[in-house]
């Protein structure tokens, strides 16, 4: 079982800058031939100073950090018993290319269903740019399949 | 370009957003896909990896579903005016896996001086198998 210690561990700070060869390899992977999303001029034509981030490119801050990864083995769950259950993003304003997000998470509960063969770990995180104003609110709901 | 407006007073509720087909989900898409969004967990491209853990091939990234829907909501309304987008990841999507993701206007509500609808966001496969069940909230003018 998951040591409940860990409910409350704060993850360290992952800092994300929002750079354009990013976001355009990001657009590729996903299929997104909308060119707000890659077209400089597009995006200024949109309104934003320059690419904006799409919806779930914030997530990459973690993976990106290795914070992800690290909490995964602090936890101690093998990666072969790694879901994704759940995610949520709640959006406050955008992030462009020239900004530079910063990702801070805690874990806030771990709990269990059907007797222990579901293990689920929430984790909450608070997403600001260079200027400490909040971009985003993420949840992660991660589930340990035994 | 979309020459109707959408507008709060424009939707209704049980519209359904205009659906969002992907092709079957291939090798090549979880590789790049792992590389751009920095998940570099190797069940998702490595066959190797994902036999030793008991699976047949290799899978998708739940993120992918997510990305997925979130273009369906930007090519539905900017995204400049999604507030919050939600996921609940119901199944694995494997290779071959075609999803369609699809959307319905669920409430129109006033949420923090704004006026927004609340979407229902599905993805499912082309044997009907629902891998993502989400919400939206997409304030509208």
């Amino acid at each position: 079982m998951i040591d409940k210690k860990w409910i409350g561990h704060e993850l360290p700070a992952s800092v994300l800058p929002i750079e354009r060869s990013r976001l355009q390899f990001f657009a590729k992977a996903i299929g997104e031939t909308d060119p707000v999303y890659t077209d400089v001029a597009a995006a200024r034509d949109a309104g934003y100073p320059d690419l904006p981030a799409p919806p779930t490119f914030l997530f990459a801050a973690e993976l990106d950090s290795g914070a992800a990864f690290q909490l995964i083995e602090d936890l101690q769950i093998p990666i072969a018993k790694l879901l994704h259950g759940e995610q949520s993003f709640t959006f406050h304003r955008p992030a462009c290319v020239g900004d530079t997000v910063t990702v801070r998470s805690a874990i806030s509960d771990i709990y269990d269903k059907k007797n222990g063969a579901l293990e689920f770990v929430v984790k909450d995180s608070r997403a600001t740019n260079q200027r400490g104003e909040l971009v985003a609110e993420l949840r992660s709901v991660l589930v340990c399949r035994h | 370009m979309n020459p109707n407006p959408l507008t709060f007073d424009s939707v209704q509720i049980g519209d359904m957003l205009p659906p969002l087909q992907l092709p079957p989900v291939d090798r090549t898409t979880l590789a790049l896909f792992a590389g751009a969004s920095g998940d570099h967990n190797p069940i998702h491209i490595d066959i190797d990896v994902a036999r030793r853990a008991g699976l047949p091939d290799v899978f998708a990234q739940g993120m992918l579903g997510m990305a997925w829907l979130g273009r369906l909501l930007t090519g539905w309304a900017p995204q400049s005016r999604l507030r919050r987008f939600d996921a609940r990841f119901q199944g694995i999507t494997h290779l071959g896996h075609a999803m369609r993701c699809s959307g319905r206007v669920l409430e129109k509500l006033d949420r923090d001086g704004e006026r927004c609808v609340r979407i229902e966001l599905l993805s499912a496969n082309q044997y009907g198998q629902a891998k993502i069940a989400g919400e939206a909230l997409v304030a509208l003018p």
